[in-house]
């Protein structure tokens, strides 16, 4: 989240939309039912299903699944024609008012620098253009057909009410109110949300759902205010800590990006993290970046880790291909892995295609599964009956099964979705042999490193270097780790001017970010939990609950990251004078001499309004982007395309460019594309998705859980019901191309018949929880029908859309 | 669950003995059941589960969303879902938290032939004496809400207790501890009747012209009540019924026949007792005993 969830009451209105918050974040939709007792706020759910956040909402609309881009872009388009925006910030908070490179181009639906073999970009034409000065040049009227504005408008000038209604099949007047609600936050005294999740992530355009949306926020000025934001909902408690650490493949913890095998040279993979403004006077924060990384290298390799070294770069890894989770299964799949370390994850009930999931697993030598609970993924093996129909004998996997804690076993720190970090204790002892993860994690070390001590190998330094100062080498304690990813000072830190003086004292731990290092004079495990545990003590356990200014900071509770700051880009909650755009709802303010106010100040402290400094200063723009330069794969603008799977022969955008139907920068593995069904045999789309009682593949362990939804179930509509002769109850197949589930068919007027293209389109709503383990009814996972292709940018597999055809059984 | 004390008990099933008198003033306590807000989480059926240790079996789907499919024994309270189809062509998906209704004249206790198996507190309360229950199910017959449910175990009648054993000392109903959203409310039933109407207001002002507090009168007004978005259609939600009233022939037993029926059965005991005195027993005579032996 840019924002917290405390802070979703100051909103006047609550978009939902790919996802679903009252059915799979209950607690936090607490905030949600706040707004609108207390601010009368208008709740807008969009969504393919009426679920049980539309029970509660104002509003609701229905959408076809994987068309939110072509719903978002129409609101773009709304906002534009209508002149819906908040001018003053767009025009000085982000970059409308860039002039693009002349030779960016887009030719239906191919943005320029297209490799149709290799499908990716050569993102060089998605820039700028620089003045002699080095710096961009802008157009302050916005005029300029090469400025962002105009690009932006005329991109999206092709999403009319009329195409977004033929593509999403949300009829044309439903549209238009919800555009309607949006847009009215575009007023500097209205500020909206949006709360996403899995809805939006899991598809080949996820990336480019959720950054049409920030969009949409930055052209209403929402972002940086409270009540506004993006806001991802993370679906367990500290999946937004384990994200941080380094849950991504190609990251490092405190999300920075590990070295590719171009790079060997340490300073050019310093140089390239650390970019300079690009315009004026702007901060650009991830010049830091060095001070981060050199303090990531002390924490993990001590006093072996020296700048003649390189602190230590020559070890870690370079990244010559992907590693995501789609990519690690399919090599798998290929029998290029010997050993699999399943920590946490039940990937074949939770990774599409579960079939070929199966398949991998079994040409493994060795699987070893890390979990509380007898998992799918540690059963594999078995054969189920009709849920996991395999033949034991064939599969020579060895299997070892390490039982691990549960939260509620571990003391230790949660990091919220808000960012926030709360210390938390154990509540009891871990069952049996189970051990928490560090203890197993760090068994596992001392073993493996006593064996590179002993018989060598590739690397071993990169083992035996490792720093370990902990008490007891085979148990870490939480506080030992807390303390370490918080970072401390290894030697004294003196004065430049002054070396008699000293600024930070060998041993203490470091306050915050800005004090560390690149010299080597600190370690911290993760700058953007640098001062968590401060020189005065644990900050994740404080539990102060006052809230001076009543709009829900909290500022003494746990600590959020990066340096406590409830609310990510606040700068932007003020005018470009350093007022407010609403004095009841203010972030930070300039009080003429420095920042000031109830938030930490996402500002240099003293940064006068009138030097320029922009509002997102990890930027080297220091402004919001419209139009991306990088990070994102499929384009600088987002663009509907289908999903892989979609009841369309063609993208109605670009019905003659085959190329444009899917997303052409979306990775498809050989033998993949043959296994997307086509509509012809597999006429309805399908979604999965998670229900309130369930929470994804565990607490079908939990007798309580099964009690209250016991047993699985598909939803269709009334009107697919009455053509295919079901009723309510009856047991139906379904079926993709990839596999097939047998469950009992729950038939609601939630789900019903939309019209795309003038044709009638149904969906088919198969939620996630069942397998072949625990107290619930047995039932078949449900990701045996869903395809093994993910999001261009992140990888994400494309679980919320796919095609299907079912039957009553 | 006897949780609260004897002096609390004002009303007592089947038992012509007063209740107590000495306590004064003890402030009539209500749930408020916000519909507009719940989410139909279900996490109030399983605190009520786990606080009150009933294990219901592992059930089936069968269609709907409503698991257990309804009240048992050991599910004491049940979200309910209904799909309405509203007049604009839109949908609404109406969830009700069913249970007891905790009504200021209850059915059950009237109907209740076992002395104390059914209680009223002064709170407003109704509580199972489960120990003193005999089985008979008069209780769900004298129940206008169709609530309690027989036990195959034990065959005894069990519901919602209103958590009498959380609220006696000083805390709130479990489900209401666990609720979300905060769309169960717990308090003295005027706080929760003056909140009511504060959202029924709220509700007005977004559209709903016929919202209302369901509080109804033909049951004297319940400790459980429901802010409903449509009050002028309680039965839209899941069988929720408009004008709920003791069934006549309970009314009729305890109401107006009962004394009649005692003064009757206290007429025939003093006929016995006259016919005594005056004719002395009636004898058999010697023919009859032979005839008997043969």
């Amino acid at each position: 989240m840019t924002n917290h969830w405390v802070d979703i009451k100051n909103a006047d209105v609550v978009l939902v939309m790919g996802g679903n918050a009252a059915e799979c974040h209950p607690c936090g939709f607490k905030w949600v039912t706040e707004a609108i007792e207390h601010r009368n706020a208008k709740l807008v759910v969009v969504d393919p299903r009426f679920t049980r956040s539309a029970a509660v909402a104002d509003y609701y609309a229905p959408i076809r699944v994987g068309t939110d881009i072509a719903f978002l872009g129409g609101v773009i388009n709304y906002m534009l024609t209508n002149d819906k925006i908040h001018h003053e910030y767009v025009r000085n908070f982000t970059n409308a008012t860039y002039l693009v490179r002349e030779d960016f181009a887009f030719d239906d639906g191919i943005f320029s620098g297209y490799d149709a073999d290799k499908r990716s970009y050569d993102r060089s034409t998605w820039n700028y253009q620089f003045g002699s000065d080095g710096y961009v040049m802008v157009d302050e009227t916005m005029t300029d057909p090469r400025c962002v504005y105009q690009l932006l408008k005329g991109h999206f000038s092709r999403y009319t009410p009329e195409v977004v209604s033929g593509i999403t099949g949300t009829p044309k007047e439903q549209f238009l109110k919800v555009a309607e609600m949006i847009a009215s936050t575009a007023t500097a005294d209205r500020v909206m949300t949006i709360l996403y999740a899995l809805g939006w992530t899991q598809h080949s355009t996820g990336s480019q759902n959720i950054r049409t949306m920030a969009m949409i926020q930055l052209l209403l000025g929402n972002i940086g205010r409270a009540g506004g934001g993006v806001n991802a909902l993370r679906g367990h408690a500290n999946v937004q800590g384990i994200t941080d650490m380094n849950l991504l493949t190609a990251s490092l913890p405190g999300y920075m990006r590990l070295a590719n095998d171009a790079e060997q040279d340490f300073q050019g993979f310093l140089d390239k993290r650390s970019p300079k403004p690009l315009r004026p006077g702007q901060i650009s924060y991830w010049k830091n970046f060095p001070k981060f990384w050199n303090s990531l290298m002390k924490a993990w390799y001590g006093s072996v880790a020296t700048p003649e070294n390189s602190f230590c770069y020559e070890w870690m890894p370079k990244l010559d291909k992907g590693y995501d989770v789609l990519h690690m299964f399919e090599r798998m799949y290929q029998g290029q892995m010997n050993g699999f370390f399943c920590q946490g994850f039940n990937p074949l009930a939770a990774v599409s295609n579960a079939k070929k999931v199966g398949l991998g697993l079994a040409k493994l030598k060795y699987l070893v599964v890390i979990d509380p609970l007898a998992t799918e993924t540690s059963e594999f093996w078995r054969n189920a009956g009709p849920y996991n129909n395999v033949d034991p004998k064939s599969i020579q996997t060895e299997v070892f099964r390490l039982p691990s804690s549960c939260f509620a076993e571990e003391t230790g720190s949660f990091t919220n979705s808000g960012r926030v970090a709360n210390w938390h204790l154990a509540a009891g002892a871990p069952p049996g042999e189970a051990k928490t993860d560090s203890d197993i994690m760090a068994g596992l070390h001392m073993a493996l490193r006593r064996l590179y001590e002993k018989e060598g190998g590739v690397l071993a330094e990169a083992v035996t270097s490792v720093y370990w100062p902990y008490g007891d080498p085979t148990k870490p304690s939480p506080e030992e780790l807390a303390k370490e990813f918080s970072g401390y000072v290894v030697r004294d830190v003196t004065d430049a001017a002054d070396p008699t003086k000293v600024l930070l004292k060998g041993g203490q731990q470091v306050s915050g970010f800005g004090q560390l290092r690149d010299d080597g004079s600190t370690a911290c495990g993760n700058w953007l939990y640098a001062g968590h545990w401060s020189p005065e003590g644990n900050l994740m356990a404080r539990r102060d609950v006052s809230d001076p200014s009543g709009l829900g900071y909290y500022p003494n509770w746990g600590v959020a990251w990066p340096a406590n700051r409830r609310i990510l880009y606040n700068r932007a909650s003020a005018d470009t004078n350093g007022k407010p755009w609403d004095s009841s709802r203010t972030g930070i303010l300039w009080n003429g001499s420095r920042w000031t106010g109830p938030d930490v100040p996402d500002m240099a402290p003293t940064a006068a309004p009138e030097n320029g400094v922009g509002p997102f200063i990890m930027q080297p723009e220091g402004v919001g982007r419209l139009f991306a330069l990088s990070g994102m794969a499929d384009g600088p603008f987002p663009e509907h395309y289908e999903p892989f799977e979609s009841p369309l022969a063609a993208n109605p955008l670009h019905p003659d460019n085959p190329a444009a139907r899917n997303s052409p920068a979306a990775r498809v593995f050989k033998g993949d594309m043959e296994q997307f069904g086509k509509a012809d045999e597999f006429p309805y789309a399908a979604t999965t998705y998670r229900l309130t009682e369930h929470h994804h593949f565990w607490t079908k362990h939990s007798h309580a859980n099964a009690v209250v939804q016991p047993e699985q179930f598909i939803e269709i509509g009334e009107d697919l019901a009455q053509e295919k002769g079901i009723a309510n109850g009856d047991m139906v197949k379904v079926r993709s191309n990839r596999g097939e589930v047998t469950a009992k068919a729950v038939v609601t007027k939630r789900m019903r018949k939309l019209t795309v293209e003038g044709k009638p389109v149904h969906h088919v709503g198969i939620p996630i929880h069942w397998g072949f383990t625990g107290v619930a009814r047995n039932g078949y996972l449900a990701n045996a029908l869903t395809p093994f292709v993910g999001d261009a940018s992140a990888q994400t597999p494309e679980f919320k859309a796919f095609l299907v055809d079912l039957e009553r059984v | 669950m006897a949780t609260l004390q004897s002096l609390d008990v004002v009303e007592r099933s089947a038992t012509t003995v007063p209740t107590p008198q000495a306590r004064d003033g003890v402030p009539k306590l209500a749930k408020l059941i916000d519909v507009a807000k719940c989410i139909g989480c279900k996490a109030c059926q399983v605190a009520c589960s786990q606080w009150n240790d009933l294990s219901e079996e592992v059930g089936q789907n069968v269609g709907v969303y409503d698991n257990p499919a309804d009240l048992s024994a050991n599910t004491w309270t049940l979200m309910r879902f209904a799909e309405q189809q509203r007049a604009d062509g839109g949908l609404e998906w109406l969830i009700r938290k069913d249970g007891c209704m905790h009504c200021e004249d209850p059915g059950c206790l009237k109907a209740c032939p076992a002395p104390g198996a059914i209680v009223k507190y002064a709170n407003g309360i109704v509580d199972f004496i489960s120990e003193n229950c005999i089985g008979c199910g008069y209780c769900i017959k004298g129940c206008p809400f169709d609530v309690p449910r027989l036990s195959e175990r034990d065959n005894k009648a069990y519901k919602c207790s209103l958590c009498s054993d959380r609220v006696a000392v000083g805390l709130e109903p479990a489900c209401v501890k666990t609720c979300p959203t905060s769309a169960i409310k717990f308090g003295t039933k005027d706080d929760m009747l003056e909140y009511g109407e504060k959202r029924v207001t709220q509700l007005k002002e977004r559209g709903f012209q016929n919202a209302g507090v369901y509080d109804p009168q033909g049951v004297g007004g319940t400790h459980v009540m429901y802010v409903l978005q449509h009050a002028d259609k309680p039965e839209n939600y899941v069988g929720l019924p408009a004008e709920p009233q003791i069934a006549s022939m309970v009314g009729f037993w305890k109401g107006l026949s009962k004394p009649w029926a005692a003064a009757l059965l206290g007429l025939s005991v003093l006929g016995a007792f006259l016919h005594y005195v005056t004719h002395g027993p009636n004898e058999v005579d010697e023919d009859h005993k032979n005839g008997e032996e043969v």
